[in-house]
């Protein structure tokens, strides 16, 4: 124990720094996986010829295994962060566009006809009906978002993407249990932080009047 | 005055609605009904466009409807589902301001309308402005849902079967205000159901739909004491018709001969 606390105390500027990086890599995969996800889902929601397809791509994206994906990077992209964030990027895509595409289907259609018979543009029954009532389950697909790629970028570091995982590999590779315990505990620290923000998050995107239990 | 010329629509090759031709009176509560399939929605939801018929024309005051914007045109007629289909996420207060919103009229006067109307179904401004659907009873909610197409005062409502969703003493409440508050309001409504008290009960005249096409198209009054024939008098109901028979001795020979095989 007394080993651990000294390695931290030694290295903690190392394991800021990580910390930092693992924080940037995620978060820039998440917010662009958001940008693309949010808008894409909303479209496959218009045009359901194409979502079987779309979702289907999606989903394949999400089958090949992580490690293999970022091998796949370096071909492409090179090492470092960049291929990294790609990456993630796409892992990112599914739990937010699944969770779109369905909190958007998942609105009583009664709702939207109500809308549309009183006569509100279909933007306008996107902007004040649809995306209310569906953000809480948005969001909370940027939540299994977030936490997933936080635990996914921990391999960032197998193709020189920094972040914790390169304490955990070079603490594996040194035989060095103590920076390996640091990495698994700081990745595992950073994903709790995550989830409790994002579940905050959530919370405060859910419109007032759906938080009520319904009282009949 | 809503009239339908010739008016068909057709799904496919499943002809929904066939030449139907029809006058709905300025301020008359015209009431839609018969058996699920008859084509009474689909009647009604051509007057706002959520259906566009496959020929013929509607006309609103003697204009063409197909040559209105449909958003437009909905804002300037009610509309209420049986479903009521508050929206959850806003107030009470917001619901009902919401196309006049859409209509950009002056807040302060919108503001103004919505307590109005509250007050005029018995919900105190104060205690359900801000309230949300949730919060509220299902009588309480297609109350809400009555004043929130009202709202813009459209001169046309439109409503589908508003009251069914509801328990049997919220519904009859409901009807009673309803008939009292459509006394006062003037409006023209178009009202779907397949509830023959209910028709009974509010209606200034009855227009019984099957298959796609109008049986009968009558006062409550004139339904019953004639109906034109044996659908109707079986839509219509034995018990019903021999209270009529009680009431009104001289009922036609079609009512008094009711087969057996009716429905109550």
């Amino acid at each position: 124990m007394s080993e651990f606390i000294q390695f931290l105390t030694d290295r903690y500027d190392l394991v800021l720094k990580l910390l930092w990086e693992h924080s940037y890599i995620s978060l820039i995969a998440v917010a662009g996986g958001f940008l693309i996800a949010v808008p894409l889902g909303i479209l496959l929601t218009r045009t359901e010829k194409i979502n079987t397809y779309v979702i289907g791509f999606v989903n394949i994206l999400q089958t090949i295994p992580s490690l293999a994906l970022l091998g796949l990077m370096i071909p492409l992209l090179g090492i470092g962060a960049v291929p990294a964030i790609v990456a993630l990027f796409l892992y990112s895509l599914l739990p937010m566009l699944r969770n779109t595409y369905t909190g958007i289907r998942e609105v009583d259609p009664a709702l939207i006809e109500a809308a549309r018979g009183m006569g509100m543009t279909s933007f306008q029954i996107l902007w004040k009906i649809e995306l209310p009532m569906a953000i809480s389950i948005i969001m909370g697909g940027f939540r299994t978002a977030t936490i997933y790629t936080i635990s996914w970028a921990t391999l960032a570091a197998v193709i020189g993407g920094g972040g914790l995982g390169y304490l955990v590999f070079t603490g594996l590779g040194l035989a060095n249990d103590n920076m390996m315990i640091t990495g698994a505990l700081a990745t595992a620290m950073l994903a709790t932080i995550a989830d409790l923000l994002t579940r905050n998050i959530q919370k405060m995107c859910t419109p007032k009047g759906l938080k009520i239990k319904r009282a009949n | 005055m809503i009239s339908f010329h010739h008016v068909e629509k057709s799904i496919g090759n499943t002809s929904i609605i066939k030449s139907l031709d029809l006058q709905i009176k300025a301020g008359e509560l015209f009431v839609l009904i018969g058996p699920s399939g008859c084509g009474k929605t689909t009647t009604m939801k051509m007057i706002n466009r959520l259906i566009e018929p496959t020929a013929g024309k509607i006309e609103i005051n003697g204009e063409d409807i197909s040559l209105a914007d449909p958003v437009e045109l909905r804002r300037s007629i009610g509309y209420v589902i049986q479903q009521i289909a508050l929206f959850p996420h806003m107030t009470i207060g917001e619901n009902v301001a919401l196309v006049p919103k859409l209509k950009k009229q002056d807040r302060a006067k919108i503001e103004q309308k919505v307590d109005e109307l509250l007050d005029m179904v018995g919900l105190d401004p104060k205690v359900f402005k801000n309230r949300y659907p949730a919060e509220l009873s299902g009588g309480q909610q297609q109350r809400v849902g009555v004043i929130r197409a009202m709202a813009a005062d459209p001169p046309i409502i439109l409503m589908d079967e508003p009251f069914s969703a509801l328990d049997p003493i919220s519904r009859e409440q409901l009807q009673d205000e309803f008939v009292r508050l459509q006394k006062t309001i003037n409006k023209t409504i178009v009202f779907v159901t397949h509830d023959m008290d209910e028709a009974i009960k509010i209606a200034d005249r009855i227009c019984l739909m099957n298959d796609g096409e109008v049986v009968q198209l009558d006062t409550p009054e004139q339904l019953l004491q004639h109906p034109a024939n044996e659908f109707v008098v079986n839509f219509i109901g034995a018990k019903r018709l021999r209270k009529v028979k009680e009431l009104h001795p001289n009922v036609s020979k079609k009512a008094a001969t009711l087969p057996k095989w009716s429905i109550s």
